[in-house]
């Protein structure tokens, strides 16, 4: 499973090595060019069946938050900092797994033997903590893990009953294995340009020069977005909620969807009855954010397979959420023509 | 000019959804121009043939809003800000949907720290349903503030002055220009009020030599107002600076110049806070030497902000001015 894959491959934001050769291996046979450019992005071009030559750009990043080494002391614990957004709360107890060699580290606490009350109510921030890789001083830390060095949780694949998986990283590699998928089918109409990206945790880097150098005509983000549908006290919001299918962004905090494009997905599962459910607007920013104000602008809209307890050691995310979103974007992508983007008057 | 104005900050169109309100200033503007097209983010373009250097003009047609982010079993509707909305503004008000569905916004009663000014997520939007299954909103749509226009004296009050009223003035500019100097692009732009980001692509669509937004800004003449050294009814403001860009000091320059030789009154303008789609404009491709003149507006980002009608006039012979001018 794609899927598997992609999740257990380690590629924090600026070191997505590994993701980008599961990714390249993935799509190679089933594109007509697939490079890499500057920033790390894999660019892969389908051609389009039609004559037509509308440009479509889907998007989804490879790239994971996680930590980076940036000290060690002299007994050989490593200092971290966060690489993308991590809740400092998630921290003590979580095995790792430390640069390329993949050496196991966990980010341990003094036990409960020794805890102060008062302790027990704080939260310890990052720099409260440090990664124990078992090195005997500086000298082998170092050697271990050198300063820049990046960390991954280190949480294996699995399935929790019959359609529900678990995992780390499925923001965003869920989006990445969808894009996969739609490679892996019949060509569209349209010119297919995939964009891997890299860097969308620090700030949507790599979307920003891929979709410079596609030049869409317009564009979807692929996603793992978050599910918030644990008991709440209150009747709010629960952003997005497992099983109940694709969710599509009508604003975030990095754009607002293109409402030509949000009809197209809405219409088209409405016709086939497939299930989606828009995300709690204001939430968030995806690579859309980046891609939708290229050159003169590009129309945009995020669909994203609803994960819960993203940006942390494990999220949960159901395979019929995932099959549906594959389902929902190739046949809305089977519906769109130049048409579909003419203004209205 | 009045009835342009009430037409246009009546219509509906807040960021992301400015369908409504570009089909009304597209009606107005497509007899005046020589070439109209809507370009990929929906900001409309509206060339106006010159000799000269390539000039764009940009008055954004967007407006402050609210989203519908939940709707609960009850059929109240949970939102969010679309823009600067602040929460001191929304309660006790009614806004309005894309369809005219009419909502009231209230806060809750039962709330921690019920004498501090109330977050968004305490707030909601009464549409009168009675279950989430007979609500006429969904997540997703939105609304803007209701308030009818009105003139008192010399003093306009409306929603969404900010920034019809800039595009009632560069319609209005349209109307009256004779022959252009500049090959001139008036843009009436989107999604100014969520980050500048029409103006942006617009102006890398355009690619132009000089760039000018007309644009509200804030005044200093309220009660315990911050200080700022802009009052209503002192004349258009030529932008110094504001927090996102420091106006081209020719730009600045052109504008003062022009304004002193037709005896056009005028203020200089240092914003502390906010920006304009100037500050989009200038940082396009390798740069665009950029400027604005602003409205000066009482009560921004409220359902009754106030201008006042010389200024609005002033700016458009000023306007013209630097138009028609050799």
């Amino acid at each position: 499973m794609i899927l598997k894959e992609l999740s257990e491959a380690i590629g924090i934001s600026g070191d997505e090595g590994e993701v980008r050769a599961v990714v390249i291996d993935a799509v190679r046979a089933h594109a007509d060019d697939v490079r890499v450019d500057a920033m790390g992005n894999v660019l892969a071009f389908k051609r389009g069946t039609g004559r037509d030559r509308l440009r479509v750009m889907l998007a989804a990043h490879m790239d994971e938050i996680g930590l980076m080494v940036v000290g060690h002391d002299n007994d050989g614990f490593l200092k971290v900092r966060a690489v993308g957004g991590i809740d400092p709360r998630l921290l003590p107890g979580a095995l790792f797994r430390v640069g390329p060699e993949r050496v196991p580290g966990v980010i341990g606490l003094k036990p409960v033997h020794l805890l102060k009350e008062e302790e027990g109510e704080k939260v310890l921030q990052i720099e409260d903590l440090v990664v124990d890789i078992g090195a005997k001083g500086k000298d082998e830390a170092k050697k271990l893990a050198p300063l820049g060095t990046c960390a991954s949780f280190a949480t294996q694949f699995r399935q929790m009953g019959p359609s529900t998986v678990s995992g780390k990283a499925f923001d965003d590699r869920a989006g990445c294995a969808v894009l996969v998928e739609l490679l892996r089918g019949e060509r569209f109409r349209f010119d297919l340009h995939a964009a891997f990206t890299v860097q969308e945790e620090v700030g949507l880097r790599g979307a920003e020069v891929a979709a410079y150098a596609i030049e869409p005509d317009c564009a979807f983000a692929l996603e793992g977005t978050v599910a918030d549908d644990l008991p709440k006290e209150k009747d709010v919001s629960p952003t997005t909620q497992l099983g109940k299918g694709p969710a599509i962004t009508v604003m975030d905090h990095s754009f607002i969807s293109d409402r030509r494009l949000l009809r197209l997905l809405t219409s088209t599962a409405e016709e086939l009855g497939i299930p989606y459910q828009f995300k709690q607007p204001g939430i968030g920013g995806t690579d859309a954010g980046a891609i939708h104000r290229s050159r003169a602008g590009v129309p945009s809209v995020t669909v994203a397979v609803p994960s819960r307890y993203i940006h942390s050691p494990v999220a949960l995310l159901s395979l019929e959420d995932f099959d549906n979103t594959v389902r929902l974007m190739r046949e809305s992508l089977s519906r769109l023509t130049r048409r579909t983007l003419k203004v209205s008057e | 000019m009045r009835e342009l104005i009430r037409k246009l900050t009546e219509t509906y169109g807040p960021s992301g959804a400015e369908e409504q309100i570009r089909a009304v200033i597209r009606a107005e503007v497509e007899p005046l121009a020589d070439e109209m097209r809507v370009d990929p983010l929906g900001s409309l373009v509206a060339h106006k043939q010159g000799d000269g250097k390539r000039i764009m003009l940009a008055a954004h047609m967007d407006e402050i809003g609210v989203m519908v982010a939940y709707v609960d079993e009850k059929g109240f509707a949970r939102f969010t800000n679309i823009g600067g909305v602040r929460t001191l503004n929304c309660v006790g008000g009614r806004v309005a949907f894309a369809d005219g569905t009419l909502g009231v916004i209230n806060v809750e009663q039962k709330r921690d720290n019920a004498d501090k000014v109330p977050q968004m997520s305490q707030l909601y939007i009464d549409v009168g349903a009675t279950s989430r299954a007979d609500c006429p909103v969904q997540v997703g749509d939105t609304a803007v503030f209701v308030r009818p226009f009105a003139a008192q004296g010399r003093r306009l009050i409306a929603k969404a002055m900010d920034d019809r009223i800039g595009c009632a003035i560069l319609i209005e500019t349209l109307r009256r220009l004779k022959r252009t100097r500049y090959d001139a692009y008036f843009v009436f732009t989107v999604q100014e009020e969520v980050g500048l980001r029409g103006a942006r692509t617009s102006a890398y669509g355009i690619d132009p030599d000089m760039a000018i937004a007309v644009d509200i800004t804030a005044t200093g003449d309220t009660p315990e107002s911050m200080h700022m050294a802009v009052d209503l009814g002192k004349g258009p403001a030529i932008k110094v600076q504001d927090r996102g860009m420091i106006a081209h000091v020719e730009v600045r320059e052109l504008l003062t110049r022009r304004a002193k030789e037709a005896k056009i009154p005028y203020q200089l303008e240092v914003l502390e806070l906010g920006s304009t789609d100037a500050a989009a404009m200038q940082l396009v491709r390798a740069g665009v030497p950029a400027g604005c003149i602003s409205i000066p507006c009482r009560h921004f980002h409220s359902p009754s902000e106030m201008v006042d009608e010389e200024d609005v006039e002033n700016c458009v012979r000023l306007l013209l001015e630097v138009l028609q001018k050799a």
